[in-house]
Parts: C-alpha cells; sequence; structure tokens
C-alpha cells in the first residue's frame, strides 16, 4: 500500500483493532463502550478491500490500550479480529482474541420482562457455552449479538 | 441442603430425594417437628397474588415453631413508593433468618440471592421458575405412582409461560422417566427450556393434541391457558377448549393415570373430575406443606 492509498495515518500510541468483519466496525465500538466522550481520537475503516481477507473494518484508537479482557468480547461478532498495541508507531504486541465464558455490561437481555431490563443496581451478564449466550438471570438465549449491544 | 433454592435446573437427584424422604417423614407425625425451628423468622416478599405457596410456607414454619414478617401487598409497601427489589430485600434480610420471594420478573430470585447472606427461596419468578412446586409435584408423584423413575408424564397448557412446567422439566430430567409436552403451536416450551432439557440427554416429545399421547400415561400435569396470552377471546376460547379436561376426554385414558395441576385452575379441568380417582390435584396443593417444612428444615439447619 502506498501513502497515498492510506485511509487513516498510523497512531503513535493506543491499539488497532485490524480484520473486523466488513460491517461490525461501529458495532466493535459499541461493544468496547467507545464514544469518543473520553477524548480519545478514534478512526473507523469500513469495507476496506483487502488482498488477503476481501472486505473487512479497522479501528483505532489512539492512546488507548485495551486489555485482554476487554477485547475478548469482539469474539462475539468478529471472531477473526486480531489486535495490535502500538507503543510509538510501532507494533509491540499482536494477538487474537478468545471466545470469553461469560461478558457483563455489554448485551442487553431480549426478554424484556428479565430483572435485568428493570430499574435495578445490576448489569446484564451472559454466559457463553458452546456457541450458545444465555442469560445469567432468565436463562434467555441470544441468537444474533449484534441487536442486543447495550 | 444449598443456601438458596433458585431453580431446579441445578439441583441434583440426591438433594431431591434427600427433601421428599424428608417431608415423608415429616407427614407421618408432623407435630414431633415443632421446635426444630424455634424463634426463626421466614420473610415473605409476594410482589405477586398466592394462596397455596404462601399459605403452605406460613404453614410449614409455624409447624417448626417460627414465624413469618410479611411486607403485605405491594401497594401497602414500599414498593409503591418505587423501591427497588435490592433494597428491599438487603433491608428485610435484617430482619429475618431466610426470605420467601415471590416477584413478576424472571431472574428476580437470582438477583436478590446476590445482595444478602442469609437463605432465599424462589417462590416464582415471572415465567420463569417455581422450584419449590417442582419438589411438592414430584413427592406428589411419588407418593401416587410409587417411583420417578420409568414413568411417562404428559405436560399440558401453557408450556411458554408456565414456571412450575419449566421446573418440573428441568427436575425430571434428573430421573428416567419420559417427558411429553401437549400445548398449542404458540405456547410450546421456550426454546431455552427446550435447549437445556436436550442437553441434559432428554428427549422432547411435543404434541398439539392431548389424543394422540394419553392411553399411555401414567401421570398428565395440566396447567392453565392465560387468556391475557391471546389477542383476542375467540382465538383464546377456540385453543383452550382443545385443552380442557372432562370426562369425555378421559374415555380412553389409562384406568391408573393420575391428574395434577399446580392450582387454581380455571374452566382446563372440568370438577366432574374432582371425584374420580384420576384426581390427585388438592391432594397435590396439600402436599406443600411437607415438603416446605423439609425444606426449611434442611436450609435452616445447614
Amino acid at each position: 500500500m502506498t501513502d497515498k492509498e492510506l485511509h487513516i495515518s498510523k497512531i503513535e500510541n493506543g491499539t488497532v483493532i485490524d480484520h473486523i468483519d466488513a460491517g461490525q466496525g461501529l458495532n466493535v465500538l459499541s461493544l468496547l463502550g467507545i464514544d469518543g466522550s473520553d477524548g480519545e481520537s478514534v478512526s473507523v475503516v469500513m469495507n476496506f478491500v483487502s488482498s488477503l481477507v476481501g472486505s473487512k473494518d479497522i479501528v483505532k484508537v489512539q492512546n488507548r490500550e485495551l486489555n485482554q479482557d476487554e477485547l475478548d468480547v469482539l469474539s462475539l461478532i468478529s471472531p477473526q479480529v486480531t489486535i495490535n498495541i502500538i507503543s510509538n508507531y510501532e507494533v509491540s504486541l499482536k494477538h487474537r482474541v478468545q471466545r470469553p465464558d461469560c461478558v457483563s455490561g455489554v448485551l442487553n437481555c431480549p426478554n424484556r420482562n428479565c430483572i435485568t431490563n428493570s430499574n435495578e443496581p445490576i448489569e446484564s451478564k451472559f454466559n457463553i457455552k458452546d456457541e450458545v449466550i444465555s442469560c445469567e438471570y432468565c436463562g434467555t438465549h441470544i441468537e444474533d449479538v449484534t441487536q442486543h449491544l447495550a | 441442603m444449598r443456601e438458596c433454592l433458585i431453580t431446579t435446573k441445578g439441583l441434583t437427584r440426591e438433594e431431591i430425594v434427600e427433601v421428599l424422604d424428608y417431608a415423608a417423614k415429616i407427614e407421618k407425625n408432623p407435630s414431633s417437628y415443632y421446635g426444630n425451628q424455634s424463634g426463626k423468622i421466614i420473610g415473605l416478599l409476594f410482589y405477586e397474588p398466592s394462596t397455596r405457596t404462601r399459605m403452605s410456607f406460613e404453614t410449614a414454619i409455624k409447624r417448626l415453631g417460627g414465624d413469618t414478617i410479611s411486607m403485605g401487598s405491594v401497594e401497602m409497601s414500599s414498593v409503591a413508593k418505587g423501591e427497588s427489589l435490592a433494597d428491599t430485600i438487603r433491608v428485610v434480610a435484617g430482619y429475618a433468618d431466610a426470605i420467601v420471594l415471590r416477584h413478576p420478573k424472571e431472574g428476580a430470585a437470582k438477583m436478590a440471592s446476590g445482595f444478602i447472606d442469609i437463605p432465599l427461596i424462589n417462590a416464582g419468578d415471572g415465567a420463569g421458575q417455581h422450584p419449590t412446586q417442582t419438589l411438592l409435584d414430584l413427592y406428589t408423584i411419588r407418593k401416587s405412582a410409587e417411583k420417578l423413575d420409568g414413568l411417562n408424564i404428559g405436560v399440558m397448557g401453557d408450556l411458554k409461560y408456565g414456571r412450575t412446567v419449566h421446573s418440573l422439566s428441568h427436575a425430571i430430567t434428573k430421573f428416567d422417566s419420559r417427558l411429553n409436552f401437549i400445548s398449542p403451536e404458540g405456547l410450546q416450551l421456550p426454546d431455552n427450556v427446550k435447549y437445556d432439557l436436550e442437553r441434559s440427554g432428554s428427549e422432547v416429545h411435543q404434541y398439539t393434541n392431548l389424543d394422540e399421547i394419553l392411553s399411555t400415561l401414567d401421570i398428565l400435569y395440566v396447567t392453565r391457558i392465560q387468556r391475557e396470552r391471546f389477542p383476542d377471546e375467540e382465538e383464546y376460547r377456540k385453543v383452550s377448549g382443545q385443552y380442557r379436561i372432562n370426562n369425555k376426554t378421559l374415555e380412553n385414558a389409562p384406568k391408573h393415570l393420575k391428574i395434577m395441576h399446580p392450582l387454581p385452575r380455571m374452566d382446563e379441568i372440568s370438577p366432574e373430575i374432582d371425584g374420580s380417582d384420576h384426581a390427585i390435584y388438592i391432594e397435590q396443593s396439600h402436599n406443600g406443606v411437607a415438603v416446605r417444612m423439609a425444606l426449611l428444615d434442611l436450609m435452616l439447619k445447614s
């Protein structure tokens, strides 16, 4: 890729989330709870054409190193993502995400009558086992994660 | 015995049998257990109407020598002012030795148990679970059929929203009995319950017509089809009429078939069945006292 073709500039420090399934870039931000309100610089490239994997999305978050637990949540919507931790413009760490056993506070229960959808001081919690995502409280399964992002 | 009883899903066969065996002992001579829980206070938090569950819990603890406190009706308590369940449960936990909770939201008991350090019993959470009803159901089945394995059990009615059905189904998977589910198309078992049953190794046999299976059943567990689940009155009448038990329905039923119902019933079981050898639903509700005495005694002892 030449400089002329670059869509967004390199970041000095932070996290680059690559190989996101095309169209899921904004959902990645939503799952990570990144909305720019903390002042971080965020770039999203959508439907980037890669010769290796076809279309993909890329997210770059400046000056924030996301930890493994935060990033593993992304496996729910895009299992193939790769994480690059950037230090001084160089990739200092590269890894993949793993399916977590449970996630808290990132999904809403589809069951409107679940206690987590009422005015109680608790976070939603979902257990993940054998590809099934089920509410810790009422047992309801989530079929399409993207429809239930918190 | 475990500290909280939220669902039958995690109960082991041994834990179930322990409660049933103890209840059987208690039933033979209930007065000899008076004093076992002397001075103990049970907090009753019922956010939904109840007759049998509430009164049998009250009877159970009083027969063990303990007593109850109650928040009364929702309208008369701070719930009417908008107090959260999390706050109410923490307050009452300071007054009582154990709490019995009924709430209209699924998962309420699970959430509440996370806020307190005393035993909590789920007495019904929305369309979720009703584990103590299941224990008395199993007690009734065992008393009547003298076993819990090798039975052919039919469960009929509103299987989607019926919490007694969900709890009973999970519990039956611990025994070697066959479950048959009879319901209208739109009121079949929820996917997550069906998934759990199949995962535990059970086959889920579903029917829309009782006649398909009636002649093979040992137990028929009937539940109410709730009017509010249907868009209009006509549709409700049409569907509920197909799931009504009367003398004519039972013409092809085995002589030994027992009919159960968690009650209250509306018109799904005709009163003409009440005097027959098939009907054990009133006895079933009476069994709630011995079973809840056993459960409370075991939980409060530990």
